[in-house]
């Protein structure tokens, strides 16, 4: 499984409770559409760091980098090359 | 601006008109797209109330505002509040069928809205028999012609001219504000608060909270939900800055921004106190410049309080308790938090607190009785509603007055500080919210395929409690726990959805045949 797709079905699965591809668009904000909120981020962060081995630093957790699924696939991306 | 400047404080808006008189080029508040002075706030203000008023708002009028936390939600509600309107704050979570059960039951004629919401309000327009005007925020667009004008706020802010408005008539006791509340019904109730309840609270809450004019005051909740409302409402009262986050969901923004602000106020609720604490055990956090953090909503854990000491390691720790009904009932005097650890304190200033046993007996110390409340703080009633709103204003102890019955049962200790036991009712409290059971089995009952529903609260370290449901299907159907909560997620709040749903082949029945939810969970 690419980290995209990963990714989504993650998202999909746990906020929006569905396996229909269509209802997230990759570059939709998941706070402005009310799919994360302030609980949310954190699971999201923990379950990042579990599955790709990553360690997100506080100041890494902004929107930049969390936001979408294409912020969050560039993200998890660079943190591999490192 | 001389004509509109009160001597005392009558109305809400006086807070503006004073502050701004007193502090004109101070910032009110900052947001992530700017800072904002109290003049801007007033000049913003008047010429909504201006456009409000040439739309026909009338004194006591309804005005909903369904909006994120930003500088558009501020002028709007201060631009009602001097047209003499009556607000009502919609939490921006909101889904359309609620949204327009809100606007339905409120009589709005008017709905002030932000552009990223058109998929919930555009579909009910249709729907809605006293609205007729929409302004809203954000990128402009075309909207689809229909019988209720839908205007960009630029466009209205931009053709009112200062002379339009006309001073507010309204007194003390008029209407100000209808905030909505869960209830055990199951729809939602406006709890009427008039001018004077609120600035009578808002003087209470400074008082004990100690704010002055100095203070940078922390916001992050929804202006839905009066703790949140509450800090504009203080911080402008005060002519204080008021530092205003959309939410906590980045904690790291919120973290650089009490930084960078120097925010020396921070209220939060347990479930963001928790997420707090998480981030502390990951790295270390300190913030020196804040004095005073508050928590209310639901009961902060004892356990957290050394972490806090050692992220606030100026501040004073107030724990308070409250409902809409009254906006705030106690708090305990910081000093004393680590003498009573899980007491909820005494009666704001101004105010007092009974316990009465259920027929209406003062109880002793130490024992269990449900909290009345008196003060100048109460709410008038549920908006029409009025066998609910009699069902919490009581006779007082005195003659023809009326006192609040929280429903709630406490105990008081020898030296009259208070104990929260537990609720009369069957409302749960989860993430500093309250949701109705009945609410989320009525989205439940809805879904085809769904034969019976049942919706309790399961306690939960760091939400207070957990929304469970518990649901039997139809024969034919093909749901699973997924697919229900899928569609509770289209009708509901995000902290209403069910954190669980159990499929089961029959519920426990009481012996008259309902479902016993006791035997549940």
């Amino acid at each position: 499984m690419t980290i995209e797709s990963n990714i989504r079905n993650y998202i999909l699965e746990n906020y929006l409770f569905t396996d229909d591809q269509s209802e997230l668009a990759n570059d939709a904000s998941l706070l402005e559409k009310g799919i994360i909120d302030s609980t949310g981020i954190m699971e999201l962060v923990f379950y990042l760091e579990e599955t790709f081995g990553i360690k997100i630093d506080d100041h890494e957790m902004v929107p930049e980098n969390l936001d979408s699924v294409d912020n969050i696939v560039s993200f998890v991306k660079g943190k591999d090359s490192n | 601006m001389a004509n509109l400047l009160p001597i005392i404080h009558r109305l809400l808006g006086d807070s503006l008109l004073v502050s701004a008189q007193k502090y004109p080029s101070k910032i009110v508040v900052t947001t992530n797209d700017g800072e904002y002075a109290y003049q801007e706030l007033l000049d913003y203000s008047v010429a909504l109330a201006g456009a409000l008023q040439q739309r026909g708002l009338q004194r006591g009028g309804r005005v909903a505002i369904y909006m994120d936390n930003g500088w558009p939600a501020l002028f709007s509600l201060y631009g009602v509040l001097l047209a003499g309107g009556v607000f009502v704050m919609i939490n921006p979570q909101t889904k359309a069928d609620k949204l327009a059960y809100i606007l339905n039951d409120s009589d709005a004629s008017c709905l002030l809205t932000e552009v990223h919401l058109e998929n919930n309000f555009v579909p009910i327009l249709g729907g809605l028999s006293k609205l007729q005007h929409v302004i809203y925020a954000g990128k402009e667009k075309t909207f689809p012609m229909s019988a209720i004008s839908i205007e960009h706020f630029d466009k209205v802010l931009d053709k009112v001219s200062r002379d339009v408005y006309v001073e507010n008539r309204s007194i003390s006791n008029d209407l100000a504000a209808l905030v909505y509340t869960s209830g055990s019904t199951g729809s939602p109730k406006g709890v009427m608060h008039t001018h004077l309840s609120m600035l009578f609270a808002l003087n209470s809450l400074i008082e004990y909270l100690r704010l002055s004019d100095e203070d940078r005051i922390l916001n992050v909740l929804p202006l839905s939900f009066d703790y949140g409302l509450y800090q504009l409402l203080m911080a402008v009262h005060i002519g204080a800055t008021l530092i205003l986050e959309k939410s906590f969901a980045f904690p790291t923004l919120v973290f650089k921004c009490i930084k960078e602000k120097e925010v020396t106020v921070f209220p939060g609720v347990p479930s963001l106190f928790a997420i707090l604490i998480s981030s502390h055990e990951r790295s270390k956090l300190k913030f020196p410049s804040i004095t005073r953090i508050t928590n209310t909503a639901a009961a902060l854990p004892a356990d957290f309080i050394p972490t806090l000491k050692d992220i606030f390691p100026n501040a004073l720790v107030y724990k308070m308790y409250g409902l809409t009904e009254c906006k705030r009932v106690s708090y305990l005097e910081p000093e004393l938090v680590d003498r009573k650890p899980t007491s909820v304190g005494k009666a704001i200033p101004g105010t007092e607190v009974l316990l009465l046993s259920r027929d209406g007996n003062s109880v002793e110390p130490g024992e269990t009785g449900i909290l009345h409340v008196r003060g100048p703080h109460v709410m008038l009633g549920y908006w029409k509603q009025e066998e609910l709103s009699e069902n919490m204003l009581k006779d007082d102890v005195y003659p023809n007055q009326k006192m609040l019955c929280t429903h709630d049962w406490f105990k008081m200790d020898d030296e009259g500080f208070l104990y929260f036991v537990g609720r009369s009712d069957d409302i749960i409290k989860t993430r500093g919210e309250k949701v109705s059971p009945v609410e989320v089995e009525n989205v439940l009952y809805g879904i085809e395929g769904i034969n019976e529903a049942a919706v309790i609260g399961v306690s939960d370290s760091m939400f207070g409690q957990l929304v469970k449901a518990f649901v039997t299907l139809k024969k034919s159907s093909s749901l699973d726990d997924k697919k229900i909560k899928k569609l509770c997620v289209a009708k509901l709040e995000n902290y209403m959805v069910p954190k669980e749903v159990i499929v089961m082949d029959s519920l426990p029945k009481t012996t008259n045949g309902k479902i016993d939810k006791k035997r549940l969970g």
